[in-house]
């Protein structure tokens, strides 16, 4: 395939689409993600969030009620297709039948973005539910590089790869994970998810600078930003362990992470996720309205040229 | 000879199966920064699997929890999670083989109900997921010669599934769905349940004497005479009338077909 | 009653049965919500709550707990493993219940 024309432009050719012009792109403002508990109060908002994003296996079934409340919301809103289980990191070859089902979705939905994680959780036909970690090495970057040019070929269009929340290293790694994912991109083509939450707690748990992990992150790639709350554990050594939990408020340290992330590259869509212990609609959309003010600043300082551009960001 | 998989940088063979058996050794290549230990660290994804599988299957089966209590239920998937980990990663399609270990694991043995009920959960979440069609209308089965009905058959639903159980499957499923407080229950009150879904909610019916055998034949093929003649085989007191008015009511099927 | 008679009989029934569900059926399609709610009324079918959440997401578990490391299993430690919910109210033949108490020869020596 040709990956200079992969795109994230979800746009269907003119009056194709089942869904209204203004909710095919996600604007560079505040989502969260969509729980059905929170459907009503979502649609009675009078001040609706930017976009929501759904994980996308949650939608995988045939009919039902998720798809009824999903219709309902995309009616309403831009939506961020969010893969929990592809299993990218992972040395055997995607399933065909998974990529099938998520091509089906995006198919459905039209979302303006869609985005996997660098992780992996299936190893033969077992399904282990989590986001597995894996070592930086030249065969492992092969295999992820593999395994997205054929999402991406399934899907159509470009994909946004996350940055993962990890908890151990890997003796054989013989690169960084900043050196490895700017080559999955300059490979791929595919753009980037940055979650700011799970750099904070990467750095955390491995002892190196969100900062300079940030300094050396290809910015300018960036599609979407995640934000999410923490859990502070003990390692071996009773040292902080944190873990990615979603059930929380976001972090102040993460927020003055993210504020200087959108400073520097202006302002990118970022979803609020909380997936665990939820709180009422009124909490996760705070959360929200915190995002789109530094959001704001973000854009004004952007605009009067305040940035020094240190990282830049096509915006778009 | 080693397998393919041990050339890999990722070990993930060793990686799967530390992660779902705590006795065995973390693989070889994981470690801690700066020579930090790490033990707990790859604990931290043992955990992760292990209780989100178990909480998977908690809000799977939330009547099987409420009837043992959370703790037992707890350890009991555990062990579940360790004999069956999931195959697929739609974690909707997962448990299908839980009330089967239910019903063969020692210490439940004094619920002998509670196989039933994990089963009546288990349709539940299928029926949740299932396509969106159309329930047999009426007019369709009206229009066909009565002289043919006996050999009508029906095609059922997605969602829909029968429950036989010799306990109060019914009773004991509805009273631990709620929030309310679970009165006495007798569980030697035999019921059979049907799961359907005719709309976006899912039905789930308390089936009269002999309308199991009836529906039960009729889900698996059986022509309308013979699923009438099991429900009277079964029951004195089955009623046709009724089990046909079952039929249109539950919408558990989508078409009735004639064998030309 | 031989098997000829058993299926006339039954197409006759059959017939009939068809046409009263009809005519006890005022419209076309499965029931109203009004008479969902009659028959739910009367104790033999319920409708549960649809929004339910989905199963997959991307959160982290409980860390460092020993949930995910424990080898405990319910063979060594039956005593520990009792079930503590409704089963107390919920009889079954031969007077008993799911007991609040393990079975004896679980116990430990």
């Amino acid at each position: 395939m040709n990956r200079t024309r992969l795109s994230q432009d979800p746009a269907p050719a003119a009056g194709t689409s089942r869904f209204a012009a203004r909710t095919a792109r996600i604007p560079a403002s505040a989502g969260v993600g969509f729980k059905h508990t929170h459907l009503d109060a979502i649609l009675d908002d009078p001040d609706p969030v930017g976009f929501l994003e759904v994980h996308a296996e949650n939608y995988m079934g045939d009919g039902g009620f998720p798809h009824r409340a999903l219709e309902r919301v995309r009616r309403d809103f831009p939506l961020s297709l969010h893969g929990v289980c592809m299993s990218i990191g992972g040395p055997q070859p995607l399933s065909e039948d998974h990529l099938a089902r998520f091509k089906a979705l995006v198919d459905r939905y039209e979302p303006g973005l869609v985005s996997e994680h660098l992780a992996w959780s299936t190893h033969d036909d077992v399904f282990m539910n989590d986001l597995l970690p894996l070592p930086y090495t030249d065969e492992t970057l092969a295999h992820v590089c593999d395994h997205i040019d054929r999402m991406q070929e399934v899907i159509g269009r470009q994909m946004l790869l996350e940055n993962p929340s990890t908890y151990v290293v890997f003796e054989n790694s013989t690169m960084s994970e900043t050196d490895f994912i700017r080559e999955i991109v300059h490979r791929t083509g595919c753009g980037l998810l940055l979650d700011v939450n799970n750099v904070f707690v990467s750095a955390t748990n491995h002892g190196f600078s969100p900062l300079s992990y940030l300094m050396d992150y290809p910015m300018e790639h960036v599609g979407e930003i995640h934000l999410a709350g923490h859990a502070v554990q003990e390692d071996d050594e009773g040292e902080p362990l944190l873990i990615d939990s979603h059930d929380a408020p976001v972090a102040d340290a993460v927020w003055d992470l993210y504020a200087i992330v959108v400073r520097q590259a202006g302002p990118i869509p970022t979803l609020i996720e909380w997936d665990s212990d939820l709180p009422e609609w009124p909490v996760l959309r705070s959360e929200a309205a915190a995002a789109d003010r530094i959001l704001d600043e973000a854009a004004h300082s952007f605009m009067m040229g305040k940035s020094h551009g240190k990282i830049s960001h096509a915006v778009g | 000879m080693p397998s393919a998989d041990d050339i890999h940088d990722l070990d993930a063979v060793g990686f799967r199966a530390a992660i779902l058996d705590p006795a065995r050794a973390r693989p070889q290549t994981v470690t801690g920064p700066h020579g930090k230990q790490a033990d707990k660290r790859f604990n931290v994804y043992r955990n992760n699997v292990t209780v989100s599988l178990i909480n998977a299957l908690a809000d799977t089966f939330p009547a099987v929890q409420r009837i043992t209590g959370e703790s037992f239920f707890r350890d009991m998937a555990r062990e579940f999670v360790r004999a069956h980990p999931p195959v697929s990663p739609l974690l909707f399609l997962y448990g299908h083989e839980f009330p089967a270990f239910v019903a063969d694991f020692e210490h439940a043995a004094r619920m002998p109900y509670l196989a039933d009920v994990a089963r009546v959960e288990r349709a539940w979440l299928t029926a949740y997921h299932a396509a969106d069609l159309e329930p047999l209308a009426p007019q369709a089965l009206a229009a066909i010669d009565p002289a043919c009905l006996a050999d009508v058959t029906f095609r059922p639903h997605p969602a829909a599934a029968l429950v036989r159980s010799g306990f109060a499957v019914f009773d004991i499923f509805d009273a631990n769905r709620s929030q309310d407080t679970v009165g006495r229950i007798d569980a030697a009150r035999a019921q059979s349940v049907l799961v359907t879904r005719p709309g976006t909610e899912i039905m789930v019916t308390a089936l009269p004497d002999g309308h199991d055998a009836f529906f039960e034949r009729l889900l698996s093929g059986g022509t309308l005479g013979e699923a009438a003649e099991a429900g009277m085989e079964a029951a004195e007191t089955f009623d046709i009338n009724e089990a046909i008015g079952g039929i249109l009511s539950t919408g558990a099927f989508i078409a009735a077909e004639t064998a030309q | 009653m031989s098997k000829t008679t058993k299926t006339a009989l039954s197409s006759a029934i059959l017939a009939g049965a068809v046409a009263t569900a009809m005519a006890s059926m005022a419209h076309a399609g499965p029931l109203t919500q009004e008479e969902g709610k009659a028959a739910m009324d009367a104790g033999k079918e319920k409708c549960y709550g649809v929004a339910l959440a989905g199963l997959n997401d991307c959160a982290a578990g409980p860390g460092t707990t020993c949930q995910g490391t424990s080898t405990v299993d319910f063979q060594g430690n039956a005593w520990v493993f009792v079930p503590g919910g409704t089963c107390a109210n919920i009889m079954v033949p031969g007077g008993r219940h799911g007991s609040t108490e393990p079975l004896d020869r679980d116990r430990p020596a």
